[in-house]
């Protein structure tokens, strides 16, 4: 019972440390600032198509995916996201290196695991309460400009949404983390998890097409008999871009958040029987079968998820702590 | 006879091929203040960690209030309190919150706590800056501060590193008659690790004399003066018995004419 008050008092802490501080004020200012603009551009261009015409079903999903001027909503989380989870957790653990309050820490009747249990949950409930309050002000927001109040099958899409968008951040929060349990300053620490964003982020797409290339290299003008060829260097390609979790993200939200899209898979890799139920079949897809579409992305972004924290949980227990 | 309140059997901690402490076996018994005496690296703060059950002895056997650490930490630790060397807090948060912040951890409702707060900040003189921020404290204040997180606990033993390290006469004044007051006036035991000799024999009952990982004497300090020098401890004082089993255990390291 103790031991449980105990990750309840460093969660609650945690919690109100995330809150105070000024990096978590910088970061909302800035991704509020930049997801209403976007929204409400997105809200007014969709405003005006559609003055005239009789509103179609689940238009409201459109503020989240509609790309408007710049990018959509859900571009903007999958690649800020990120950001977010690293600010949160990159100075976790080896902050309280520096400030000597680790021994004292573990030297109280919790277990060990308390500290980075608790570290780890509040900065999950932080995302998760950022990113509420994002959908719920972008969803305030349409309501007000499209006049178009949301159906249950979008709002069961949006906390579907929701709770993946927390996962996937939850992920680069427990890579910040680790990198504060492995690093003990916290500026080296902040700059090797920015440097793998950067490199899941920016290189893997890159590395996909070279290796794609390398191993199927498709000719300069492809003819009917390279189609294999064009076929096995898209596979590659697809499969090398998985190991960032960015476009497992992508993929999966993007089914989720619009019933019209009935494949993760770009349309080079569709099979007859896919090509055949895309030209024949034109109504949206139920919330459970979006799911069910997107169940593998889903499924490798939360073992994903569970593998970086299990590292960071390993790597904090072996630990010797020394004052 | 009481169950000893500290006790070790041959307690070993090797780093490899390091040996930080070598079979070390001891006891405390209740009340007492035990002053754990040696030079840096002796490994005394080694042997508080054991003692903790925050780092895991390679073979051998600790008991602190009769449980094992190893085996059960978070109980142990319910009965201990501990002062680091170089205590840490939260810089930001006023001495108030960072005592709170303890009681919470160690399961006490923020009603019941405020008193023990009260009282503990009153105890070590901080009542008048209790709501300031610790990142403001002198170093004499935190570590008076790290005393008060000990007593809101309201521990039977006491771990104290290198409490007095640093501090200026008059701060190392009244951190020794804290200390003190901990087993005169609280019952308290006291294991008060330092390489300070003088202050060390200011207040404990009785010493224990650690020279790489090795405990090689134990008693009370008069009793050691006996042994070691063969005169009453009132003629010598800690210093001169420490470094008689200096010399002998490590004549190469010894300073020359003493």
């Amino acid at each position: 019972m103790i031991a449980v008050r105990g990750l309840s008092a460093i969660y609650r802490k945690e919690l109100e440390d995330h809150f105070s501080s000024t990096r978590f004020t910088l970061v909302l200012t800035v991704v509020l600032m930049v997801s209403l603009l976007m929204s409400w551009m997105t809200a007014t261009s969709v405003r005006k198509e559609l003055e005239g015409f009789a509103k179609p079903s689940l238009v409201f999903l459109v503020l989240f995916t509609s790309s408007g001027a710049m990018f959509s909503f859900a571009q903007f989380v999958a690649f800020f996201g990120p950001l977010i989870g690293l600010v949160l957790g990159f100075d976790a653990i080896n902050r309280e290196r520096a400030l000597r309050t680790l021994p004292k820490l573990v030297s109280q009747p919790v277990h060990r695991d308390a500290v980075i249990n608790g570290k780890f949950l509040a900065g999950l409930t932080t995302v998760g309460v950022l990113l509420t309050a994002l959908v719920a002000m972008i969803a305030g927001l349409g309501l007000r400009v499209l006049g178009v109040v949301p159906g249950w099958e979008e709002i069961g899409r949006l906390a579907l949404y929701l709770l993946v968008s927390a996962i996937y951040v939850g992920f680069w929060l427990g890579l910040a983390i680790l990198g504060s349990v492995v690093f003990r300053g916290m500026a080296t620490s902040a700059l090797a998890v920015l440097a793998l964003w950067i490199f899941l982020a920016f290189f893997v797409p890159v590395v996909a097409s070279l290796a794609a290339d390398a191993l199927a290299p498709v000719p300069p003008t492809p003819t009917m008999e390279d189609i294999p060829v064009v076929l096995q260097n898209e596979q590659i390609k697809r499969a090398v871009s998985y190991v960032s979790p960015m476009t497992l993200y992508s993929d999966a939200t993007a089914v989720l958040l619009d019933p019209m899209r009935k494949t993760t898979r770009s349309l080079v890799l569709l099979g007859p029987m896919e090509r055949l139920s895309l030209t024949r079949f034109q109504n949206p897809l139920p919330l459970a079968q979006s799911a069910l579409v997107a169940a593998p992305h889903l499924l490798l972004l939360v073992a994903g998820t569970f593998v970086v924290f299990a590292l960071c949980y390993a790597t904090f227990m072996r630990q010797e702590i020394r004052a | 006879m009481a169950e000893p309140v500290v006790q070790t059997i041959e307690l070993t901690k090797r780093y490899g091929a390091q040996v930080a402490v070598d079979r070390l076996t001891l006891e405390v018994s209740e009340g007492e203040v035990f002053g754990f005496l040696g030079p840096n690296g002796a490994g005394k703060t080694t042997t508080i960690l054991m003692l903790l059950g925050l780092s895991e002895p390679s073979s051998g056997t600790a008991r602190v209030c009769g449980l094992d650490p190893t085996r059960a930490p978070v109980p142990v630790k319910r009965l201990v309190g501990y002062l680091p060397e170089n205590v840490g807090f939260y810089e930001d948060m006023t001495g108030y919150d960072n005592l709170q912040y303890v009681t919470r951890l160690n399961g006490v409702r923020d009603r019941d706590a405020r008193p023990r707060i009260e009282g503990a900040l009153e105890t070590v003189g901080l009542a008048g800056e209790r709501r300031k921020r610790v990142g403001a404290y002198s170093k004499g204040m935190r570590q008076r501060l790290g005393i008060a997180e000990v007593l809101v606990r309201q521990p039977r033993v006491v771990f104290l590193d290198e409490p007095t390290v640093g501090l200026d006469p008059d701060a190392t004044q009244r951190m020794l008659e804290l200390i003190r007051s901990l087993s005169r006036d609280q019952g308290m035991t006291v294991f008060l690790s330092s390489h300070l000799l003088d202050q060390v024999q200011r207040v404990s009952d009785r010493v224990g004399i650690m020279l790489a990982g090795r405990l090689v004497a134990a008693g009370p300090i008069d009793e050691l003066a006996r042994r070691s020098l063969g005169v009453d401890q009132a003629r010598y004082t800690l210093e001169e018995i420490f470094m008689r089993y200096f010399r002998q255990e490590q004549p190469a390291a010894a300073p020359a004419g003493r």
